[in-house]
C-alpha cells in the first residue's frame, strides 16, 4: 500500500541526491529491540501556553486566526495518549521566521510560528495560530507551496515517529506541488487536507479546522 | 469511536528546511551533562550522494530507555534517553551521551528532500548481532562508529552514493 512517499520523487528536485538508493534493510525486532520503544514525554515539559502560537509576543500577529484540532490514534484506532505534538509554519504572508528564508514578504514581530503540546487522554490536541500563507520555493519554474502547517507526532514506538504537512481544503495549488503531490495514493494524500469545522469555529474570533493523525507501525517503509 | 486501520494512516511529508525555529530545543544534544560520568561524543556528518554536506537535517538519537533527565526540559543530573540535533551549514552533528545497555543506538534523520526519515543504528564496535550478521562487510562498516580517541566517536550518514548507510525499514 503506497501510503507514504517514496523517498526518490524526482519532481521533487531535493529528493534526487537525498534519496537513499538500497533497498531499506528489514531487521527481525525482537523485544529488545529498542526501536520498538520511544521517549515518554512529561506535562511539565509543555508550559501551558505553548500551544497557543497567538500569545507568544506582545501584540497580536497579523492574518487569520484559526483553531486547529484533533486526535491521534493508532492504526487500531486507539488514541495515543501524552504524545508530544510539535507544530512550525509560515506567517500569514508566507514567511518563515528563519535566517534562511528569503522570499520578500513581510516578518512578523508578533508570530514565530512553532507550538508544542501533548495530546490528552483520547489523543487530542489542540492549536491556537494563524492561517499560514502560501509561499515560493525554487523548485521550478513559478512552485508554490500550497498553505500547510509542518507537524511532528512521536507515537509510543521511535519506528512510528512521524512529520508531516497538514494542508486546507480546496487549496488551488494542490495539483502543481511536488511534495503533496509525491504521496503516490489519492486517498492517502486528501488525508493530510484539514476539514473546516463550522462547530469548531467561534464567532467573531477564529475558524476551525480538524486534522487528525493516524500512526503506523512506521513511516520508513514504503 | 474511529473506525482506522493501516489503510488510514497519515502519510509522512518532509520536515522542510525551516524547522529550525521550532525543533531545535536548550540542550538538545545534550542526553547527559558534561560532568557526568562515562559520557561519550557522538559526532560526525550527513552527506548527499554527491558527498555533499547537508546544512539543513535534524537528528533524533534514542537509546532505548528514558532516564531522569527528561527528554525536552533537561534536568541537571543522570541521563535522557532522547536527543535531537540540527546539523551546521557544514553539516555537522554531535551528542553527549553514555554507552547504550544494548549494544546501538536509534538514530532518526530527517531533512529537506527526505520525504520520510532515514532510520538506522549506531554501533560502537564490530561485535556478532543480529542485523550485522546479516550484512556485507561494506555494508556492515557503515554502522561502525569509529573511535576518534577515548570517549569520542565518529559516525557520519551518507544518505546515497557508494558509502550510503544501511537504513533499516523495521
Amino acid at each position: 500500500m503506497n501510503i507514504h512517499p517514496p523517498y526518490l520523487s524526482p519532481a521533487y528536485r531535493s529528493t534526487i541526491l537525498r534519496a537513499p538508493a538500497h533497498p531499506l534493510v528489514m531487521p527481525k525486532l525482537g523485544p529488545d529491540a529498542i526501536e520498538l520503544t520511544g521517549p515518554v514525554f512529561g506535562h511539565e515539559e509543555v508550559a501551558p501556553l505553548d500551544h497557543d502560537l497567538t500569545r507568544q509576543h506582545a501584540g497580536e500577529p497579523i492574518g487569520e486566526r484559526i483553531i486547529v484540532t484533533g486526535r491521534v490514534v493508532d492504526s487500531g484506532g486507539r488514541p495515543v495518549a501524552g504524545t508530544l505534538v510539535e507544530v512550525w509554519q509560515a506567517n500569514a504572508a508566507g514567511r518563515y521566521a528563519h535566517k534562511g528564508d528569503q522570499h520578500p514578504a513581510p516578518l512578523d514581530p508578533n508570530f514565530t510560528g512553532a507550538g508544542r503540546c501533548m495530546t490528552d487522554h483520547e489523543g487530542r490536541y489542540r492549536f491556537v495560530t494563524i492561517k499560514p500563507g502560501a509561499y515560493p520555493w525554487r523548485n521550478h519554474h513559478n512552485a508554490w507551496r500550497p498553505a500547510h502547517i509542518h507537524f511532528s507526532v512521536f507515537g509510543t514506538a521511535f519506528t512510528q515517529r512521524l512529520v508531516t504537512q497538514m494542508y486546507f481544503p480546496g487549496d488551488p495549488l494542490f495539483p502543481f506541488d511536488p511534495i503533496f503531490q509525491s504521496i503516490p495514493d489519492d486517498a492517502a494524500r486528501q488525508r493530510l487536507v484539514s476539514r473546516f469545522d463550522l462547530d469548531l469555529t467561534e464567532p467573531e474570533w477564529a475558524l476551525g479546522y480538524q486534522f487528525d493523525i493516524v500512526l503506523g507501525r512506521t513511516p520508513m517503509e514504503a | 469511536m474511529y473506525e482506522t486501520s493501516t489503510a488510514h494512516v497519515t502519510p509522512s511529508q518532509t520536515v522542510g528546511p525551516f524547522f529550525a525555529h521550532a525543533l531545535p530545543y536548550d540542550q538538545d544534544w545534550e542526553l547527559v551533562s558534561e560532568t557526568h560520568p562515562g559520557a561519550i561524543e557522538i559526532r560526525g556528518r550527513v552527506l548527499d550522494g554527491a558527498g555533499e554536506p547537508l546544512p539543513d537535517a535534524l537528528l533524533e538519537l534514542w537509546t532505548g530507555t528514558s532516564g531522569p533527565r527528561g527528554a525536552l526540559r533537561r534536568k541537571g543530573v543522570g541521563t535522557s534517553g532522547f536527543g535531537r540535533c540540527a546539523t551546521t551549514p557544514e553539516g555537522f552533528y554531535h551528542f553527549r551521551t553514555v554507552r547504550p545497555d544494548g549494544a546501538y543506538m536509534a538514530l532518526l534523520v530527517f531533512a529537506r528532500g527526505l520525504l520520510r526519515p532515514v532510520l538506522t543504528r549506531i554501533y560502537l564496535r564490530d561485535e556478532p548481532d543480529p542485523l550485522l550478521d546479516m550484512l556485507e562487510p561494506a555494508r556492515k562498516a557503515t554502522l561502525i562508529a569509529r573511535e576518534r580517541s577515548e570517549n569520542v566517536y565518529e559516525f557520519d550518514v551518507h544518505l546515497q552514493g557508494e558509502k550510503e548507510t544501511v537504513f533499516l525499514g523495521a
